[in-house]
C-alpha cells in the first residue's frame, strides 16, 4: 500500500463512520467481545441477536464485534447505533434482553429499561 | 406517535439510596399528567459514574445533564424542559467557574475518565484494520516516516513526559535514547505483554480491543531507535489476545504497513510473537530476554542494561503494552497535548483494573493525579453491599495497601511510592470490612514465594521465612517479635534481592504493618480475626436461645457436623467443623455465632 492509498482508506472509513449521522438507514449492533464479555456470555448474546433478527426478517442490521468497553461488572455489553435513536450502550445483555432490544429498541424505538449505561468518557479521537 | 425524548435516571447503587427511585416514579407520573406518554420514555440506567453529584437525570437526544435532582424537581423538568423545551437552568451542572454547562459535552470530562490507551476499545472491530485506520490509525506512523527524523520522534516523546506503564515508571524517551545511542548493527524493540499479577488484565484488554495500536507504536519505536525487528512477549494463557494480534499482523503485512519498505518509505520493520509459559518472573525484562533467547527465564544482574546489551547482546528497548498504546496518540496529537494531562511528574493517564468489593468493577482509565476516592466512589460506585471501605491494594504482589487516609492522595508514581505502594501495572483491589488484612497479605506473599525463581538467597529464603511467620500469625501463634522480624527480613530483601520480584515481595507486609498494625496485634494478642477470614481463629457455635431447630444449617453443612432434633437447638461438632461459614449464611434466625 502506498501513502496515498492509506490516506484514501482513512478518509473513506471516516466518511462511513459519520454517515449514520446523515440519516443512513443501517443499524449497528456492537457487541463487546473481550475475554470478560465472552466469559459473561457474549457469544450467547450474539447468537440471540442473530437468531432474533433472522426470525423477524430484519435485514438492515450490521452486527459488529469489539473489545472490552470497560463495564466488566455489567458484561455482556452491547451498543446500538441507529438512525432516529441516540447511541445507547446496554449492559447485562443476556439472550432474553437481546431479544427485548430487537423488539423494543430497534423495532419500536423504545429504550429497554434498567439496562442503559453511559459512555465512560469522551472520544479523544473525534476531538480535533 | 413516535418517542422523541428519553429521560434517563441514574439507578446506580450509589444513587439508588438517594431517592433515584422516587425521581423515576415522579417523572413517569409527570409525563403522564402532561399527556406525553407516547412521546417521552423514562428509563432507569446503570451508574453514570458521577455519584458525587447524584442523582443524575439526563435527557436524550439533546444530552441535557441534570445533577443533584430531588424527587420534587421531576415536575419542573417535565413541564419546562419536555413540554416547553426550556432546560431547567438551576439543575444543570455547573462547572468549577460557575458557568452552567448545558450538555455533558460541555462538562469538562464529567465522567472523570479520559481514554487514550483505551481510545478504540469497545469502539472498533479489533479484527478489521480499516476501522482502526478510520480512527486515525497509522496516522502517527505516516507522520513519523515521512515528516520526522528519529530524533524528532524521541523529542516528541520526551515532550509528552510519558513514563513506562510496566511498573517502574522509567521515562520512555530516555530508554529510547539510550538504546539508539548504543552503536550496533542491529537493535531490537520488545513489547512486554507478560502481565501476570493477580487481578490485572489491562494489557490483555488493550491487545484484545485494539491490537493495531501496539503494532503501530512498536513500528514507530523501531524507527525512532533504528531497530528493524520487534518481539511481542505474551503469555500463552491469553489466547484471544494472541489470536487478535496474529490477525492484525497478517493484515498489516498484507497492506504494507509492516515488513519491507513500509508505505514506500524505505523503512523495514517486522514483528514476531513469542509465547511465555506463564512464570511471573519472565515479565522482568532481563528474564524475558533470556526466555526469548530460548534459555530459562531467570533475571540477570543489571548493568548492563538491555539498552546497552539486551537480546542476543544487542541494544534492546523493552516497553509495556500500555506504554506503547500511548505512542500513536502522542505523535498525532503532540507531546504538549499529552503533557497537559496529569500531574507535574506523571503525565497522561493510567488504566486500572478495578476489582474486589466494589460496585462497578471494570477497566478504568483516568488522568494521573486522580484520587483514589474518585476512582472508588465516583467511578466504582462505592463499596458493594453498603459495607465499609477498608483499603485499596495497588500494584499487585509488588505493591502495598492504601488505607482510608490515602483516599485523597492524587495517584501518580511518586505519591504511591511515598506511601509504600507502587503504581505497578495497575491492578486495584478494593477491600472492605469483611476482608482480613493479614489474610490478603498472605495471599500475595504466597504468590510471590511461589513465583520466586530461586536464583538469589534473599528472595528464596526471605520470602519463605516471611510466609512462615504470616502463617503462624493467622493461626494465632504469632508473637510481637514476629512483627519486628518481618520488618527486618523485608528491609533486607528490598536491598539485597537480585531483581525487583524479591525486592518488592515484602511491600504488602511492610505497608500493612505500617497502616494496619492493630489488625496484626489483634491476631497476635487477642487471637482474633475481626473479618472471620483466618479460619484457625474463628469458631462457629449455635446460640441455643435463638435456634428454633429449623435444620437448615445441618443440611447446608458440607461435612455434616451439625446435629440436633427438629425444633430443638442444634449443636456444632467443633472437631469436625471446617469453618466454611455455610451455616452462618444459611441461618435466617441469627443463631450462628462467629467468634
Ligand atoms: C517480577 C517482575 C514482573 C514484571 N512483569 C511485568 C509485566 O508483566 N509486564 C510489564 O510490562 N512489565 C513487567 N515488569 C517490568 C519490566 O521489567 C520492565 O520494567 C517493563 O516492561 C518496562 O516497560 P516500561 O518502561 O514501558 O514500563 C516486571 C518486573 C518484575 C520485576
Ligand atoms: S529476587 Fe527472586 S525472582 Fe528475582 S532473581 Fe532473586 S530469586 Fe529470582
Ligand atoms: S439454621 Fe439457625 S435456627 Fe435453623 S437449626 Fe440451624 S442454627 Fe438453628
Ligand atoms: S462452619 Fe461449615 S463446617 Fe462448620 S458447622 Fe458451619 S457449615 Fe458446618
Amino acid at each position: 500500500m502506498t501513502l496515498q492509498e492509506l490516506r484514501a482508506m482513512r478518509e473513506a472509513g471516516q466518511k462511513a463512520m459519520d454517515r449514520r449521522v446523515g440519516g443512513d438507514k443501517s443499524i449497528e449492533i456492537i457487541v463487546g467481545m473481550g475475554t470478560c464479555g465472552i466469559a459473561a456470555g457474549a457469544k450467547e448474546t450474539l447468537d440471540a441477536f442473530v437468531n432474533e433478527l433472522n426470525s423477524k426478517d430484519i435485514r438492515n442490521v450490521v452486527i459488529k464485534q469489539v473489545g472490552c468497553m470497560g463495564f466488566c461488572h455489567s458484561e455482556p455489553t452491547v451498543e446500538i447505533r441507529m438512525d432516529g435513536m441516540p447511541d445507547i450502550i446496554y449492559g447485562n445483555v443476556d439472550p432474553e434482553t437481546a431479544r427485548k432490544i430487537v423488539h423494543s429498541h430497534i423495532l419500536e424505538k423504545k429504550l429497554v429499561d434498567k439496562h442503559v449505561f453511559d459512555r465512560p468518557s469522551k472520544d479523544i479521537v473525534k476531538e480535533k | 406517535m413516535a418517542l422523541n425524548n428519553f429521560c434517563l435516571v441514574c439507578g446506580g447503587t450509589g444513587c439508588e439510596s438517594s431517592k433515584a427511585d422516587d425521581i423515576f416514579k415522579n417523572l413517569r407520573t409527570a409525563v403522564e399528567a402532561h399527556g406525553l406518554t407516547g412521546q417521552v420514555q423514562v428509563v432507569k440506567t446503570g451508574c453514570f459514574g458521577f455519584c458525587e453529584k447524584g442523582p443524575i437525570v439526563k435527557i436524550l437526544p439533546d444530552e441535557s445533564f441534570y445533577v443533584e435532582v430531588k424527587p420534587e424537581d421531576a415536575e419542573k423538568i417535565v413541564a419546562e424542559h419536555l413540554v416547553k423545551g426550556r432546560p431547567v437552568k438551576e439543575l444543570l451542572y455547573k462547572t468549577a467557574d460557575q458557568v452552567t454547562a448545558k450538555t455533558e459535552e460541555d462538562i469538562q470530562f464529567y465522567q472523570k475518565q479520559i481514554r487514550i490507551v483505551l481510545r478504540n476499545c469497545g469502539i472498533i472491530n479489533p479484527e478489521d484494520v480499516q476501522e482502526y485506520i478510520a480512527r486515525d490509525g497509522y496516522l502517527g506512523l505516516e507522520k513519523v516516516l515521512f515528516e520526522m527524523t528519529p530524533q524528532q520522534v524521541i523529542d516528541e516523546v520526551k515532550k509528552s513526559g510519558l513514563r513506562g506503564r510496566g511498573g517502574a515508571g522509567y521515562p520512555t524517551w530516555l530508554k529510547w535514547t539510550n538504546t539508539s545511542k548504543t552503536p550496533a548493527d542491529q537493535r531490537y524493540v520488545i513489547c512486554n505483554a507478560d502481565e501476570g499479577d493477580p487481578g490485572a488484565y489491562m494489557d490483555r484488554s488493550t491487545l484484545e480491543g485494539d491490537p493495531h495500536s501496539v503494532l503501530e507504536a512498536m513500528t514507530i519505536a523501531g524507527y525512532a531507535q533504528g531497530a528493524t525487528k520487534g518481539f511481542i512477549y505474551i503469555r500463552a494463557e491469553y489466547p484471544l489476545a494472541i489470536h487478535r494480534l496474529e490477525v492484525a499482523m497478517k493484515q498489516s503485512r498484507e497492506m504494507g504497513l509492516m515488513g519491507k519498505n513500509i508505505l514506500g518509505s524505505g523503512f523495514d520493520f517486522d514483528i514476531e510473537i513469542r509465547l511465555g509459559a506463564g512464570a511471573f518472573v519472565c515479565g522482568e525484562e532481563t528474564a524475558l530476554i533470556q526466555s526469548i533467547e530460548g534459555k530459562r527465564g531467570m533475571p540477570v544482574p543489571k548493568p548492563p542494561f538491555p539498552s546497552v546489551s539486551g537480546l542476543w547482546g544487542k541494544p534492546t528497548s523493552i516497553n509495556n503494552v500500555e506504554t506503547y498504546a500511548n505512542i500513536p496518540v502522542i505523535i498525532t496529537k503532540g507531546g504538549d497535548w499529552f503533557a497537559s494531562i496529569g500531574t507535574a511528574t506523571s503525565k497522561g493517564t493510567k488504566v486500572f483494573a478495578l476489582t474486589g468489593a466494589i460496585n462497578n468493577s471494570g477497566l478504568v482509565e483516568v488522568p494521573m493525579g486522580t484520587t483514589l476516592r474518585e476512582i472508588v466512589y465516583d467511578i466504582g460506585g462505592g463499596i458493594k453491599g453498603g459495607k465499609a471501605f477498608k483499603a485499596v491494594q495497588s500494584g499487585g504482589p509488588s505493591g502495598g495497601v492504601l488505607p482510608a487516609a490515602s483516599l485523597d492522595t492524587p495517584i501518580d508514581y511518586e505519591s504511591l511510592t511515598k506511601i509504600g505502594s507502587m503504581m505497578g501495572s495497575g491492578g486495584l483491589i478494593v477491600l472492605c470490612e469483611s476482608d482480613c488484612i493479614v489474610d490478603v497479605v498472605k495471599f500475595y506473599l504466597d504468590f510471590s514465594v511461589e513465583e520466586s525463581c530461586g536464583k538469589c538467597a534473599p528472595c528464596r529464603i526471605g520470602g519463605r521465612k516471611l510466609l512462615n511467620i504470616l502463617d503462624k500469625i493467622t493461626k494465632g501463634k504469632g508473637t510481637l517479635e514476629d512483627l519486628a522480624t518481618m520488618e527486618q527480613i523485608g528491609f533486607a530483601m528490598q536491598r539485597a534481592s537480585l531483581c525487583m520480584l524479591g525486592g518488592t515481595t515484602p511491600n504488602p507486609i511492610l505497608s500493612t504493618i505500617k497502616f494496619f498494625r492493630e489488625e496484626y496485634l489483634e491476631h497476635i494478642e487477642q487471637k482474633k480475626c475481626r473479618a472471620g477470614k483466618c479460619k484457625d481463629l474463628v469458631t462457629y457455635t449455635v446460640i441455643a436461645d435463638k435456634c428454633i431447630g429449623c435444620t437448615v444449617c445441618a443440611r447446608k453443612c458440607p461435612v455434616n457436623c451439625i446435629s440436633g432434633e427438629r425444633k430443638a437447638p442444634h449443636v456444632i461438632d467443633q472437631s469436625k467443623c471446617i469453618k466454611c461459614g455455610a451455616c452462618f449464611d444459611a441461618c435466617k434466625f441469627g443463631a450462628i455465632l462467629v467468634s
